[in-house]
């Protein structure tokens, strides 16, 4: 069996039917632990106070946010190498998700920033690099509208999501690149020292897996509809065409 | 169950009142495409069924 299988769309439809319901079940069930977990049974932090349960929201948008766009630039190089359709497609489904969780990290680091730096907005790296980040998102949804011939679309998205990943790479580690600004460094990473306290890490964990199963449900969904819709737009010029 | 939030009550709570109210939007938008598209496509392939058909 090859993950090539999955390029088909009749194979790709039959398979993410069986997924969905699990996947989605999942989604929920992770997301619900997680946030309850996080916001009623950890405590405050010295220095945060209580807007430490902020972290179970803003860091899994802003992960989601970085590696939906990384998800995006792959499924992009696959269109533009090997020309399948379910990866254009996939594409395409992902980009409302991602620009969802950039918003979401932006609104909750403003909502965050305002009593623990004094300010809704700093022009600072990290803060930056995400701002462009969601006008990439805005830009990649806007171009697919625009352009009516779904492959040329396709193809123009992908060169424009390869050029975006710079700045997907830039928000990522754009606190290490600069070494300066209000954001601090990542909550979780490999070296065991720079994580948050384990009082912390495991509901941020769980909450984390919530929304990465969450993005997998509705791109599955998402990319179902792309199918259809492509299916339909076909049906109907060939009824014109005859 | 109610937590003691203190003097950031209103910064936490909107925090997730924001976070959920956009997770809505996606999962609400995103359902409601996929079955418009749904009806449709099952409207389109029956009706090149009756077509073909006579």
């Amino acid at each position: 069996m090859s993950i090539w299988e999955y390029a088909n769309p009749k194979k790709f439809m039959q398979t993410s039917s069986w997924a969905l319901p699990w996947v989605t079940g999942l989604a929920v069930s992770a997301i619900v632990v997680g946030l309850i977990w996080g916001f009623f049974f950890t405590p405050e932090a010295e220095g945060f106070g209580s807007t430490v349960k902020i972290l179970y929201v803003h860091v899994p948008a802003a992960m989601m946010a970085i590696n939906i766009w990384a998800m995006m630039l792959v499924t992009s190089l696959i269109w533009l190498i090997r020309r399948h359709h379910v990866s254009a497609l996939a594409a395409k489904a992902a980009a409302p998700i991602g620009l969802v969780m950039t918003l979401i990290a932006l609104f909750t680091g403003a909502i965050w920033g305002q009593p623990m730096w004094g300010t809704w907005w700093a022009w600072d790296p990290r803060l930056t690099s995400f701002l462009i980040l969601f006008l990439f998102y805005l830009g990649y949804m806007a171009l697919w509208e625009a352009i009516e011939n779904p492959d040329t679309a396709a193809d123009l998205t992908g060169v424009l999501c390869l050029v975006g990943s710079v700045f997907a790479l830039l928000s990522r580690y754009a606190v290490n690149f600069w070494n300066q600004g209000l954001h601090q460094g990542a909550s979780l990473s490999l070296d065991a020292e720079e994580n948050v306290s384990d009082i912390y890490y495991f509901p941020l964990l769980i909450s984390i897996a919530g929304f990465i199963l969450l993005f997998v449900a509705l791109v599955l969904l998402r990319t179902r509809t792309e199918i259809r819709s492509r299916r339909l737009r076909a049906l109907e010029l060939r009824e014109r065409a005859a | 169950m109610m937590i003691e939030l203190g003097k950031y009550a209103t910064t936490v709570m909107s925090a997730y009142g924001v976070t959920v109210l956009l997770l809505a939007v996606i999962v609400v938008q995103s359902l409601w495409r996929s079955a418009r598209v749904k009806r449709a496509l099952a409207a389109q392939e029956a009706r090149m069924e009756m077509k073909s058909n006579g």
